[in-house]
């Protein structure tokens, strides 16, 4: 028997049984779909956490008041809580050491901004000059924060984007000068939109000196400091002489936490690629529930043609060429079923792509290629229990119908 | 052409043995053309799947084209069924969703015959049978006299030395019926060997040579 004839055999008993063939094909390419879509969202939020960590710059060092007991990333040091804490003073020690090329103190809070009549809740964030080397951020016009003595309350400000169209709509910005709680601040600068990161968008960020923003916020206490060293090499140097400085500074007591742009991306990166493994995992037993479906059904469409098997081998149908059909047109529903899934699969991550374009949703190439693998085996594994019982059958008791 | 040597074959049902052929000895040559009658349960149809290799004897022996049937494998015995044997049914079993055309040549496909090649098979046998405007029906669109034409020409595409009819005419009406006989003795003109179970008296008239059987013996084997 040729091939092509084999599968013709296959497609044609596939259509002879719509509606069998129709809940196979939608077992089968829901499993597909959904392993290339978890996983498309897993390598998605991947790649979120990983350019969102990107975008806070390079070599750089975050240092945090309070302690976190487990080193790395803790709610309680995402939060900002603060045992003791960490003053412009501590800041400027830190400038001591060679290696570090930049530092940035943060303070943040929420205010409310208003120009003429125009008001809005904006977030305050009160820096220095050297933020904005430091982030990688860049202007749209207009100038920075002036590189000036950290102490020195200067009412100017840099402002978002989507800010300044809110506040000041089609009026030219720069050199305008707005109201921040019962201040007024001279706009200096605008921020180009590109600035994102972690919990922040620049667009709808005031940002002032630091000693303005202690004042206006009324507290000496730091958000953040941010660090920039010269080299990937120096990093274990800074953060020691860091954690060292801040102990001294603090009577002795190790109440801050350091934290690296990388360690927080590989424990970002790690957590979400076993999320992606998991998710990955959990389809997968989807498939081999369809495999099982598909031998349950192919049991079915066994005994509803136990007469035509027993034709077959009257007309000189060997066990092996039932096997065969019988396997060939198993093989063709998985393959198909895959086929539809995969469609739907990348048909579905290109919409998440669409509807979150942040959110890079493409399905792994291994989530891909696993995925129809997965089909094919568990298809033409679990198709073989009822080939072999339809090879077997005796040709009389078959044509008989039993 | 076939040769039966003290054929047995019993089935075991519970713990009872039926013996649904007893020390059958039976020689049938090419081109000849035997009626089988007999009551019901007396063995015509356990003979006739023993002669179509779809049945194994119990014991005895088997010669077909001189071949010993006895000594084949599964493989050998599906390529004697399609090679040498072509079977008729009582109920035509066509295979509903392909077309007449399909059914027909379903012996070809089996036994690898390229596309084009079998075509012409094809066409040949159903302008003989007088189904070629019938060829893209499906089962279900055709009479039951069409539709064991059809059967007969597909036991007949792979041009086999016998033709083994278990009761053809049991499901037709009676013009039908006789066409289908018709036909057949048609083929069997052309040197066809022919072997027909028929409960029809009449039927069994008219083969020059009928077998009579009871109880899984044969008991009369008359020619005419
Ligand atoms: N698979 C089987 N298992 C058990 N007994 C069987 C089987 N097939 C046939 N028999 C028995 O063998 C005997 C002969 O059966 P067979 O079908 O050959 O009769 P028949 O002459 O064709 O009858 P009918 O005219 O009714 O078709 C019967 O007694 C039947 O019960
Ligand atoms: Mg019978």
């Amino acid at each position: 028997m040729i091939s092509s004839d084999i599968i013709f055999y296959g497609w044609q008993s596939l259509k002879g049984y719509r509606a069998r063939t129709l809940l196979m094909l939608l077992a089968m390419s829901i499993s597909v779909a959904s392993v290339l879509l978890l996983t498309a969202l897993g390598e998605g939020a991947r790649r979120y956490v990983n350019n969102e960590f990107s975008s806070l710059g390079t070599n750089l060092i975050i240092v945090i008041p309070g302690r976190n007991e487990t080193s790395g990333v803790g709610l309680s040091s995402m939060m900002g809580v603060t045992p003791r804490d960490l003053t412009l003073e501590d800041a400027r020690a830190l400038t001591r050491h060679r290696a570090v090329t930049r530092i940035a103190p943060l303070n943040v809070g929420a205010v409310e901004a208003s120009w003429q009549n125009r008001k809005r809740e904006i977030t305050l964030l009160g820096s220095t000059h050297d933020l904005l080397p430091l982030r990688h951020w860049e202007l749209d016009a207009g100038q920075f924060l002036p590189d000036l003595d950290w102490d020195r309350a200067t009412p100017v400000c840099v402002i978002g984007k989507k800010i300044r169209d809110e506040l000041f709509g089609a009026h030219a910005a720069l050199g305008q000068w707005i109201r921040l709680g019962q201040n007024r601040y001279r706009v200096i600068g605008i921020m180009a939109s590109e600035g994102r990161s972690i919990g922040m968008d620049v667009q709808e960020t005031v940002i002032i000196p630091v000693a303005s923003a202690q004042a206006l916020l009324n507290t000496p206490s730091l958000f953040r400091i941010m660090i920039e060293t010269k080299s990937r090499a120096t990093m274990q140097g800074v953060i020691d002489f860091t954690v060292d400085t801040l102990r001294e500074r603090h009577h002795g007591e190790e109440d801050v936490t350091v934290i690296t742009q990388d360690a927080v991306l590989q424990t970002f990166d790690n957590i979400l690629a076993t999320l992606t493994y998991a998710v990955a995992g959990i389809a997968a037993i989807s498939l081999v529930v369809a495999g099982i479906l598909i031998m349950n059904v192919m049991l079915v469409a066994v005994s509803q043609r136990i007469a035509e098997i027993g034709l077959l081998k009257a007309l000189g149908a060997s066990r092996r060429k039932i096997l065969l059909l019988i396997l060939t047109e198993a093989m063709l529903l998985s393959l198909l079923g895959a086929a539809i899934g995969f469609i739907i699969g990348m048909t579905g991550s290109w919409g998440i792509r669409i509807a979150l374009p942040e959110f890079e949703a493409y399905p792994p190439l291994w989530a891909m290629l696993a995925s129809l693998l997965v089909a094919l085996v568990t298809g033409l594994l679990f198709s073989l229990l009822p080939a072999r019982k339809a090879a077997r059958l005796d040709p009389v008791n078959a044509l008989q119908g039993h | 052409m076939i040769r039966l040597k003290n054929i047995h074959r019993d089935f075991q049902v519970g713990d009872q043995s039926v013996h649904a052929l007893d020390d059958i000895n039976l020689q049938i040559t090419a081109g000849e053309y035997v009626s089988v009658m007999g009551p019901s349960g007396s063995g015509k149809s356990t003979l006739l799947n023993l002669i179509g290799i779809l049945d194994h004897a119990s014991s005895g022996q088997y010669f077909l084209n001189d071949q010993n049937v006895t000594d084949m494998d599964e493989q050998q015995e599906s390529r004697a069924r399609n090679q040498h044997i072509g079977f008729v049914f009582q109920s035509f079993h066509l295979i509903p969703r392909l077309t007449a055309a399909e059914n027909i040549e379903l012996p070809l496909v089996l036994a690898g015959m390229p596309p084009n090649q079998r075509k012409h098979r094809v066409d040949e046998a159903m302008q003989s049978l007088g189904l070629i405007d019938r060829a893209h029906h499906t089962p279900d669109q055709l009479s039951g006299g069409q539709r064991q034409r059809v059967a007969i020409a597909r036991a007949t595409i792979t041009e086999p030395s016998v033709i083994l009819a278990d009761e053809p005419t049991g499901n037709l009406d009676q013009k039908s019926g006789i066409e289908v006989i018709d036909t057949l003795e048609a083929l069997n003109d052309k040197g066809i060997t022919l072997i027909v179970v028929t409960h029809d008296p009449q039927l069994g008239k008219r083969s020059p040579r009928s077998l009579g059987m009871v109880d899984g013996r044969i008991e009369s084997d008359e020619s005419a």
